[in-house]
């Protein structure tokens, strides 16, 4: 391929985009429906058609594997356009009757459509209630396009909001737009993003930088995973406006140790587009321009989500976070101006380009424009990536969106915000989500994961977990975090073991003060959050616990016990066998557990044919 | 000998620059599922930095181990969503059937097991990652019978 001078550019835009054939078969390669087996999907959908039309072509369809469709629930998925035809559930043996029937015969294969709650099957993913209250902007070629070619991604208008920055504005004009769309940074604070990159274009120094953060640490969130896997040159068409904007020749995009397929496409794309004049010297023609971007990997380090601890780690230092008086857009990589950002923040730029800064500033809610993605993970009846306006309430995306609660069990509360976030009560669901009403709530819009959870949930034991997952994740560097979080954990171990006391309550919510105020970055001054807000929403389960030694969800092991129901118990022996403790009893047919020898490990409840062994709470 | 000249060439692809010790950690590190020590002394050499600081990342970053690592990483995910879905039962169940505990290797090296904070696979809760295969809503059972199975595979080869 020849690099492509502008002008040039604009035809083979123009090229691609006429040329590109609509009738396509989508098959998912999301990392839910990769594991339930949807390469071999498409792989079958290759063979029924005789492979005649060469690699990649059903009949006269485009066949492609493409990123998350977002309702990974009912994976593997295959989209039939332009029709938009959503089979779920898709096995290799399906493959033929597709083939022959939907992509030769065009008709409907019945049986293959979702189904909803009430049995009514829905042919169009766009008619399916999890996607009708959905609007893709950072989404919005991720399941559409091929992550692993730039034709594909052109073809979609890819790479024309770089273009048409480059040829119709200035890098002050840029930055004016981006401020104009009130884009807030999604990697979770929310800090304007035009105003990081004017401070940035302003900031005296040798050489400017542009980073993007795909160190997506946050348990529970995969948003960025999707992004850079499914659509990567999105991110680099961001980058590469950034880079304009701020004038920077270099960039980084900042990807963790454990998505090594998003490393790959990444270097990929940057490879192809490279090759096509999009990155590299003198960008599509312009002496001058010049924009270097390559990809590094982290180390498995939660902390380095943390923008000035990630700095360090690209140095090659410990990713332990520098004191916060000094901003990145100022002082950053190198000591030099460096723009910062999340991925889908850079990934929504390109739109913002091509509509027009009033057009995002319309969408979303007063302070907080445009749409944010979700991983809807937990309890809820679909599960998987969201995006949705700003400003929709809670009960909307988890009740309309996400279809409710599984199992016909009640909403007990949502996590938000990730380990510095905090859990919301079912009082806040009318809440309208958005950077400010969140934090208002005492928890946070963070990256944007949302953990659905029911009353089999132990709120107690939410807390105790991100406390863990703190403790172990925290740098060391300053006391308030390290120690604060150590502490802290051994009150939780006590009060789940049915040790604690009524002072512990006074001294966590000191402690937890203490680390607000007292820590170095924004992961320790926010790490007491869930401890904070589960206190706030849910302190009759805490004083349960502590009391009377109780936990009402079941959950906390030492405050449970395995109880057989004789009703139910056909004395079939299956949990006998598999009882490492041995501590089931029979007396003339009737099994008992042993509370003293049992050590909770669930293994009988497992094995049990008839759901007899249930672990109940408040039993002592 | 073989090892230092292997380390050498390896450490020798990212120059001088010691952004890239993390960087020519990882390579180092997938190679023989460990750091071996003298590729500490290689490292600080060529980038021009002290022993203790290449040390000091290797210590600090989970991806990185001074003990190697056995033939199949077995990754069980300790993410919210897997959390909440029961994953720590699933990790017992694992370390019963390997007899080790999580973050050691078994006593014939082939598996090592570790908790991970969230794989980024959080509609498949909970999650077990073994060798590159995620095994999505895991069980006590389907472990068992995945480990079982993974051994008389790799028997009959």
């Amino acid at each position: 391929m020849t690099r492509l001078h502008l002008k040039d550019f604009w035809r083979y835009s123009k090229q691609q985009m006429e040329k590109r054939n609509e009738q396509r078969v989508l098959v998912c390669g999301g990392p839910g429906c990769l594991a339930r087996g949807s390469q071999a999907v498409y792989e079958a959908l290759l063979d029924a058609s005789g492979r005649v039309g060469g690699t990649g072509t059903v009949v006269e369809h485009a066949a492609h594997m493409v990123g998350c469709h977002g309702l990974c629930d009912q994976g593997p998925l295959v989209i039939i356009e332009p029709q938009g035809t959503f089979y779920t559930h898709v096995n290799p043996e399906m493959a033929p009757r597709i083939y022959h029937e939907t992509l030769r015969g065009g008709r409907v294969v019945e049986d293959f459509l979702y189904s909803s709650g009430t049995g009514r099957r829905i042919a169009r993913y766009a008619d399916i209630p999890f996607y009708q209250r959905q609007q893709k902007i950072a989404l919005r070629n991720v399941g559409a396009v091929d992550p692993e070619d730039i034709n594909d991604y052109v073809a979609l208008g890819g790479y024309r909001a770089a273009a048409k920055a480059l040829e119709d504005l200035s890098p002050e004009d840029v930055i004016g737009w981006v401020k104009d769309s009130q884009l807030r940074g999604r990697g979770g604070a929310g800090f304007p993003t035009g105003r990081k990159w004017e401070v940035c274009a302003q900031a005296p120094g040798e050489n400017r930088y542009v980073i993007a953060n795909g160190d997506e640490g946050d348990p529970g969130a995969f948003m960025d995973r999707t992004i850079m896997e499914g659509d990567p040159h999105s991110l680099l068409e961001g980058m590469m406006i950034g880079a304009y904007a701020v004038g920077a020749s270099e960039g980084f995009i900042y990807v963790r140790e454990e998505y090594p397929l998003a490393v790959e496409r990444l270097k990929g794309a940057i490879g192809q587009a490279e090759s096509l004049g999009l990155l590299g010297d003198d960008i599509l023609g312009i002496p001058g321009f010049c924009f270097n971007l390559s990809v590094r990997r982290g180390g498995g380090a939660f902390v380095c989500g943390e923008a000035t601890a990630l700095i360090n780690s690209l140095e090659g230092r410990l990713g332990e976070p520098r004191g916060s008086y000094v901003v990145p857009a100022v002082r950053g990589y190198n000591q030099q101006p460096t723009a910062l950002n999340n991925v889908e923040t850079f990934c929504v730029i390109p739109e913002i380009i091509n509509k027009g800064p009033a057009w995002f500033a319309a969408i979303g809610s007063e302070a907080s424009r445009g749409t944010k993605t979700f991983s809807l993970v937990g309890r809820a009846v679909h599960i998987g990536l969201i995006e949705v306006p700003m400003g929709m309430s809670l009960r909307e995306i988890i009740y309309d969106v996400g279809g409710g609660i599984e199992d016909g069990r009640t909403f007990k509360a949502v996590q938000t915000g990730g380990p510095s976030g905090g859990c919301l009560s079912a009082e806040y669901l009318d809440l309208p989500v958005d950077f400010d009403a969140l934090e208002e709530a005492g928890s946070m819009m963070g990256s944007g994961g949302l953990i659905v959870m029911d009353e089999t949930t132990c709120m107690v034991d939410v807390a105790r977990y991100f406390l863990s997952f703190l403790r172990d994740e925290s740098c060391g560097q300053c006391v308030p975090c390290r120690e604060g979080l150590f502490q802290l954990t051994a009150i939780f171990d006590r009060i789940v073991s049915g040790e604690g006391q009524e002072s512990d309550l006074a001294a966590v919510e000191e402690l937890a003060v203490a680390m607000q105020e007292g820590s170095l970055c924004g992961l320790g001054q926010s790490a007491s959050n869930p401890v904070l807000s589960t206190l706030r929403h849910f302190r009759g389960e805490y004083t349960a616990h502590i009391r009377e030694k109780c936990c009402p969800a079941g959950v906390c092991r030492a405050l449970t016990a395995y109880v057989i129901d004789v009703e139910r118990c056909r004395a079939c022996g299956r949990c006998l066998e598999v009882c490492p403790p041995q501590c089931i009893a029979v007396s003339q047919g009737v099994y008992t557990i042993d509370r003293e020898a049992c050590t909770r490990c669930g293994a009988c409840s497992a094995a049990c044919p008839f759901a007899a062994i249930s672990r109940e709470g408040c039993v002592q | 000998m073989k090892e230092l000249t292997e380390l050498r060439s390896i450490v020798d692809k990212y120059g001088e620059n010691p952004e890239y010790i993390l960087e020519a950690l990882h390579d180092i590190q997938s190679r023989y599922r460990h750091v071996p020590e003298p590729a500490l002394d290689i490292i600080a050499e060529r980038m021009k930095v002290k022993k203790s600081r290449v040390f000091s990342l290797v210590s600090f970053y989970k991806a990185l181990s001074f003990e190697p690592q056995g033939e199949k990483n077995i990754r069980v995910c300790m993410g919210t969503a897997c959390h909440l879905k029961g994953a720590s039962q699933v990790k017992e169940e694992i370390e019963a059937v390997l007899d080790v505990a999580a973050g050691e290797t078994t006593a014939d090296g082939r598996y090592s097991l570790h908790e991970v904070n969230c794989v980024g696979a959080c509609s498949m809760a909970p999650v077990v990652i073994i060798g590159d295969s995620y095994e999505g809503q895991a069980t006590r059972d389907r472990v068992r019978t995945l480990l079982d199975n993974d051994g008389s595979e790799e028997e009959s080869r």
